[in-house]
């Protein structure tokens, strides 16, 4: 019963890599199903959202009002599974920590490396990587194929008209982000429903309750959210008479500022609470 | 080696582990005992730096877990025998801790073969028994080739056959000069696995030792007498300096004097004897022992309230 010594001995140079841990969250994330399902399932639902929206408006064109005929942005309408991407992609952020806590992995990977920002810093950059090429993937086949399926005589967009490109782009940048944000608030609350719950509500809710209070407080707490600022990115034309909006990238970097602030609170918390 | 200095844990207003110091040395297996509740899986916690001490420090080969360089391949720990993802596979998890600690892949083949999962080393972890988990745990325990083992409980769920394995594999991790930290709260356990134990009761330290010194401090040897006339012979003994307490049964159990002593007490006074025996705590008896006042849940049996080592469901965090 003797160990067979194949490692080689530590040398005082030898301490933990970045690059080794980053790899290590790639294993984590790409050997549990959840990650592959919620992705097939986020492109799925987005892609096939632009499809029926986009032959939808094709079928009724003829009935549509002048007023909407005018403001109608094909972009958008293409990207409208964008939403479903947002949710989705929530989903994941969120498990990528809390199923570490609910499972009770977390002390495994705690015991290996032991630097705990570093965990959570690789966790976010392996999400960033992966979320970032699919969803931006997500969102030029969802413009694309939308853009096919507008039949003449609807308007569709190309990718050289004036921030359309900002729009496709702009929408596969904003899901990423969103995933951190889960990410950062599963680390804060270290709970697969509960960091679920948080999410969907600041996605979704929080506008709910926006829109019932007063527009002297709706409309500049409005431009905030991250579903209009999302909204704001992945449109083209911006309707008359609508609540006030930031401007594309400035809502972006509000968005950002979401996810930074949920990653740093969350990284201060893992550090200090015991595991 | 590792040095656990004057650790103070408190979760709310409960204390977990009280001002305990201790160290485990190598080429041993060092028992960590103490009834359910005691403190043992947090001070587990707090070597491997998971949960942070209020007070005092710990020393994993001279400095504190965090400051390992690469801390897989000096320490390696089964924590909680599910602490995996169900929907990974063994092999998958093992990977994950080797390449983070910069581990060759061929070592992870190396410890599955050591621990017997080989076979299932592609299957989902949710689809293994307990004593699989139990496994799969110590594989990646051992997957750094690590100085420093620590094994909270490794036995739990395993077969006689399993724990026959384990009791073999840490003796001869400790032979090979390694550090064999192993907690338990089954005394009958320890006293065939361990060489050193160190007894915690509350978070207190109630001691630390040899199995054999653990034995004698905690025996509290007496000698058991029946006698016709045990009324007088108690009178007689107590006058002679000797405690004597009734046992239900009866029987007199005498501490502070000898079998022979009270022999010659009776003889003296014509007192008859159906029973003189001296007798020796087991480990376990010396276990409940020490223990009796720091167990933190009693049960409560028909003849009277006893301390129980198995938790009642209640017990269990």
């Amino acid at each position: 019963m003797t160990l067979t010594h194949t490692l080689p001995a530590p040398t005082p140079r030898n301490h933990l890599r970045m690059s080794n841990v980053l790899r290590s969250e790639w294993i984590k994330m790409r050997t549990v199903r959840s990650t592959t399902w919620t992705l097939v399932a986020m492109v799925v639902v987005s892609v096939g959202v632009a499809a029926i929206a986009s032959a939808a408006v094709s079928g009724s064109w003829h009935t549509m009002s002048l007023g909407d005929k005018l403001s109608f942005d094909p972009t958008s309408v293409s990207l409208t599974g964008l939403l479903f991407s947002q949710l989705i992609i929530g989903v994941l952020g969120v498990l990528v920590m809390s199923a570490e806590y609910g499972t009770g992995t977390i002390r495994s990977t705690l015991a290996a490396v032991p630097n705990r920002p570093l965990v959570l810093a690789t966790k976010a950059a392996v999400l960033a990587i992966v979320t970032l090429v699919v969803s931006e993937l997500l969102s030029f086949s969802a413009f694309l194929l939308g853009q096919a399926l507008l039949r003449s005589p609807v308007p569709h967009a190309t990718l050289s008209q004036p921030g359309v490109l900002r729009a496709v782009v702009g929408g596969g940048l904003a899901v990423t982000v969103l995933g951190l944000f889960g990410l950062g608030l599963a680390t804060v609350i270290r709970h697969t429903a509960g960091g679920i719950s948080a999410y969907v509500g600041t996605l979704l809710v929080l506008p709910l309750i926006n829109e019932a209070l007063p527009s002297s407080i709706s409309h500049p707490v409005g431009k905030f959210l991250p579903l209009n600022i999302s909204d704001t990115l992945t449109s083209v034309t911006h309707t008359v008479g609508s609540a006030p909006a930031l401007s594309p990238w400035v809502g972006f970097a509000v968005l950002c500022g979401y996810a930074i602030g949920a990653l740093v609170l969350g990284g201060v918390l893992m550090k200090r609470r015991d595991a | 080696m590792i040095e656990v200095n004057g650790v103070t844990k408190h979760y709310g207003d409960k204390v977990a582990v009280d001002d305990l110091s201790f160290e485990v040395n190598p080429g041993q297996v060092t028992g960590f005992l103490g009834p359910n509740g005691s403190g043992k899986s947090t001070t587990m916690r707090m070597i491997m730096g998971l949960d942070a001490p209020d007070s005092g420090s710990v020393r994993i080969n001279g400095r504190p877990y965090r400051n390992l360089p690469l801390p897989l391949r000096e320490v390696g720990a089964l924590l909680e025998a599910k602490a995996i993802h169900p929907g990974r596979s063994a092999y998958n998890h093992l990977l994950y801790l080797a390449q983070s600690n910069d581990i060759p892949r061929a070592r992870i083949d190396e410890v599955l073969e050591r621990v017997g999962l080989t076979e299932v080393a592609k299957q989902r972890a949710g689809k293994f028994s307990l004593g699989m988990g139990q496994r799969l745990g110590i594989a990646a325990a051992l997957l750094g080739d690590p100085q420093v083992l620590l094994l909270d409980e490794p036995i739990n769920g395993l077969d006689p056959e399993g724990i026959l394995w384990v009791r073999n594999l840490l003796k001869g991790l400790a032979s090979e000069g390694r550090t064999v930290f192993v907690s338990s709260h089954l005394m009958s356990e320890m006293a065939l696995t361990a060489d050193h134990l160190v007894v915690i009761g509350r978070g207190h330290l109630i001691s630390t030792g040899t199995v054999s010194e653990f034995i004698a401090e905690g025996s509290g040897q007496f000698v058991r007498v029946r006698s016709p006339q045990s009324i007088e012979l108690a009178q007689r003994l107590v006058a002679e300096g000797a405690q004597v307490i009734n046992e239900q049964d009866g029987a007199l159990a005498v501490t502070g004097s000898s079998a022979s002593a009270i022999g010659e007490v009776a003889g003296a006074h014509g007192i008859y004897l159906h029973e003189l025996s001296p007798q020796m705590a087991s480990l376990e008896d010396a276990f409940m022992e020490i223990t009796r006042d720091s167990v933190e849940y009693h049960g409560v049996s028909s003849s009277g309230p006893v301390a129980h080592l198995t938790p009642s469901p209640a017990s269990r965090k």
